[in-house]
This record gives C-alpha cells, sequence and structure tokens, in this order.
C-alpha cells in the first residue's frame, strides 16, 4: 500500500510536476538565448490541458491498440523510473537488488514506445521518424551502459543504486574524478540524445518529417506523449545525480545544492540545444560510435586503473 | 467558459496552410514568429502537423485544386478548432475574383472566424487579428 502511495505522490504527482517546470524553464531560457520574451512559466501545464479536451483521431487502417497503448507503454515507464530513483535517493538502504540495470532497461522504453506508435500509424513520415528513432537507440546505448559503468567500477561492482548513493556520501562524488567526469560527459551526450533535443532530434525533425512518430497523435495520448517527455527531462538528469554526482539531498541546505546540480544539467542541456544544428542520423551514428564511445572507453580504463 | 477552452485559448497552436498564395501572406505569418513579434509569449506554437493544430491560418485565392485538399485538412483538424484567413485573396479571392480557376471564396467552403485584410497584412494587424479572434471566442462563451 505504502508503495502505491509513493509511486503516485513521488512517481506521478512530484516528477510530472518538476518536469513541466523544467520544461518551462527550458523555453523560457531558449527565448531568452534568442532575444526573445518567450512563455510564461506554467506554459507546458495549459499545452498539457488543452491536448486533453482536444479530440482524439486514430487514423483509418492504423492498428488501435498499438497506437493507443505506446504512450500509455512509455508514460508507465517514466513514472516507474521516477518511482525507483526517488526511493533509492529518499530511502538508500531499502531498495531491491540491481536496481540500476532495471533502471537502464525501463529507460530506453520511451524510446520503443515511440517507435511502436509510430509504426503503428500508418504514415509513411511516422515509419521514417520510427526507423530513425530505432537507429539512434542502437547509436547511443553503447556509449550510455559504458559510461554508466564508470560508477559501478568505482564503487567496487555495486549495482544497488542506494549502494552508489551510500558510496559516493563517503567517498564523494563520482564526477569528482577524471573518469568519472569524462563519464559524466558522455552520458550528457547520450542523455540529450534520449530526450531527442537538438542537435539529435533527428526522429523528430519539424522541418522534414514534421513531428516524425507524433505526426498522427492529437488529443489525450499526444498529452501523454508529451507528459512523457517532459517527465524524462527530469528524471534523466536525477538519474545522472544520483549515479555521478552523490545523490539529490532533500534535507537542509543540501536541497539548495541538490536543485543547484539539477538546474547546472538542465542549462547545459539548453545551451547545447540552442548552439547546434540538427545532424543527420548518419552523422549521429558516427559521432556516438566514434568520439563518444572512445571517450567512454577511456573512462572505464581510467576506473580500472584508479583514477 | 470551461477549463478546456480557456487552456486552448491561452495555447494556440496555428497550422500555415496555403492554398495557391503568391507567397507574401506566408513570410508576412513568419514573421511573426520571429524574435522581434515573438508570439510564442502569447503561447503561440507553429504546428508541423494538422493533427496538433488548433488554428489554421488560411492564405491564398483557393483555386479548383486545392480547395478540395482545404477542405479534406479541415476535417482532419482535431476539434474544436479556429479558422482564420490571412489577406485580400483568402478573403475575397482578391484580383483573381474573375479567374476561371478560382470559382468560391474560401468562407464557402469551411467556416472561417476571423479576417485579416491586407495585401500583406502586417504581422502587427496579424497578431490584433489573433487577439480579436480570442476576445471573440471568450465574449461567445
Amino acid at each position: 500500500m505504502s508503495a502505491l502511495i509513493f509511486l503516485i505522490i513521488f512517481g506521478f504527482a512530484l516528477t510530472s510536476i518538476l518536469g513541466l517546470v523544467a520544461s518551462g524553464i527550458d523555453r523560457k531560457v531558449t527565448a531568452r538565448v534568442q532575444y526573445r520574451v518567450g512563455p510564461p512559466l506554467w506554459q507546458p501545464f495549459i499545452d498539457i490541458i488543452k491536448l486533453l479536451g482536444k479530440e482524439n483521431l486514430i487514423p483509418s487502417g492504423a492498428s488501435k491498440l498499438a497506437f493507443l497503448g505506446a504512450p500509455l507503454v512509455g508514460f508507465a515507464s517514466v513514472v516507474l523510473v521516477a518511482t525507483l530513483l526517488w526511493k533509492n535517493n529518499l530511502t538508500p538502504a531499502q531498495t531491491l537488488g540491481g536496481d540500476l540495470i532495471v533502471v537502464l532497461y525501463l529507460l530506453v522504453i520511451p524510446a520503443i514506445s515511440l517507435m511502436m506508435g509510430g509504426f503503428a500509424s500508418k504514415n509513411p513520415l511516422a515509419s521514417v521518424g520510427a526507423s530513425r528513432e530505432m537507429k539512434l537507440i542502437l547509436s547511443y546505448e553503447i556509449p550510455f551502459s559504458l559510461a554508466v559503468l564508470v560508477p559501478v567500477i568505482k564503487a567496487g561492482f555495486l549495482i544497488r543504486l542506494g549502494e552508489l548513493i551510500n558510496f559516493q556520501a563517503q567517498n564523494g562524488a563520482v564526477a569528482g574524478n577524471l573518469s568519472g567526469f569524462i563519464a559524466l560527459g558522455v552520458a550528457l551526450l547520450c542523455v540529450q540524445a534520449k530526450l531527442g533535443l537538438v542537435p539529435f532530434d533527428i526522429s523528430e525533425a519539424e522541418t522534414e518529417i514534421v513531428g516524425g512518430p507524433l505526426i498522427e497523435y492529437s488529443g489525450a495520448p499526444l498529452a501523454l506523449f508529451r507528459l512523457m517527455k517532459n517527465m524524462l527531462l527530469f528524471v534523466l538528469p536525477f538519474f545522472l545525480i544520483i549515479v555521478f554526482m552523490g545523490g539529490f539531498k532533500v534535507a537542509g541546505w543540501g536541497l539548495l545544492w541538490s536543485v543547484l546540480k539539477y538546474v547546472g544539467l538542465l542549462v547545459v542541456i539548453t545551451v547545447i540545444r540552442n548552439t547546434n544544428p540538427r545532424v543527420r542520423i548518419d552523422q549521429a551514428v558516427r559521432f556516438f560510435w566514434g568520439p563518444v564511445t572512445a571517450f567512454a572507453l577511456i573512462a572505464v580504463v581510467l576506473a580500472f586503473l584508479g583514477k | 467558459m470551461g477549463v478546456k477552452l480557456k487552456a486552448l485559448l491561452k495555447s494556440p497552436w496555428v497550422f500555415h496552410m496555403a492554398t495557391g498564395s503568391c507567397n507574401n501572406c506566408d513570410i508576412e505569418i513568419l514573421d511573426c514568429l520571429t524574435p522581434r513579434f515573438d508570439v510564442e509569449r502569447l503561447g503561440i506554437l507553429l504546428a508541423g502537423s494538422i493533427k496538433h493544430a488548433d488554428i489554421l491560418l488560411v492564405t491564398g485565392s483557393g483555386n479548383r485544386q486545392s480547395m478540395e485538399r482545404v477542405k479534406r485538412l479541415y476535417e482532419q483538424v482535431p476539434k474544436p478548432c479556429l479558422v482564420v484567413a490571412i489577406g485580400e485573396c483568402a478573403l475575397s479571392r482578391g484580383i483573381f475574383i474573375d479567374s476561371y480557376n478560382c470559382p468560391l471564396p474560401i468562407d464557402k467552403v469551411i467556416p472561417v472566424d476571423v479576417y485579416i485584410p491586407g495585401c500583406p497584412p502586417r504581422p502587427e494587424a496579424i497578431i490584433a487579428g489573433i487577439a480579436k479572434l480570442i476576445e471573440k471566442v471568450k465574449s461567445k462563451a
């Protein structure tokens, strides 16, 4: 019973509010970078409410179950990840073993749900977007897993998030070492691709394939997809904070420091997104399999050497 | 006024539909999205897909080829939605009123909520038109 309350309060309510606020900050900062005023901070909330009130259209010939099920699958996996992360963060002692691997798997599912919805909607542009998403997953998963391996090696092969937090509480954050710092940079680039932001918004490219997998979505399913993306904007940096930067403390002055960590990561993500053009899918695959994987491997070797 | 309508008026996503215009009105619409006029502060975003749109911005005189598509696209917009006719051609077919290829003005094919005259209308006029549309919907509800 308490697990259910945890799921609803922390996993869904708190994470979605924080995610929507983060998305509002992102849009506001983007506007200021471009010398604009920008939308009010609560604009993402209004967008979601508006989309929930719109008509829900299903394209004829589309697979209804997959089309409407895809946003639910993605949304559910994000809520589950958020619950696991909050649980680990608040009570590091009482969590299940090996949840780092569970979180890594669950973080792929939002992208897979986008692919599912894209292929189910029977639109050629959506299929192109979904196939690009698939290539993007294949390209960024290797460096991301390698980067997450670095704190695991540092902590002496612990694969429980709670133990990673405890290890960092005693020995300092992983990102303080050379290997941890390189791994954090690699993971940040992969997070950019996972969030589908410029320069890696190839699967949704508004100007060439008009929204990719989302092209046929309207009304409540689109609202769910947008909410999922906005929640990921909080969940993925939160995951990086737990794994690399010593967790998100919520008591006393620690809270201020934690918020600073999160805002720092968010600003880096926003600045990357505002200062880069979109790359092609082949360039993205070459980038992730080439230099990024090389850096991740260097970080792993350095971690084994104890740097 | 319900929450649904209030949210719609606070975040209207526009879809830009040219029915055979000379592109001047289209350029002025794009001007509204530039930092100088910045319509995103009103929550307005340019939607790429018709399924995401709340407001249709129709430009051009509407020839025989494109009017069928306009009608089909209007049926694809998730309701509630609003239609804005921008420029002299979209209002009354402009100089093409006697053309063999423009048998009907656009408001005979789809319901139009606001007409913005001008050849092309200035970005200020387009923003004022959208603001009047929002006022009109508010006073009706």
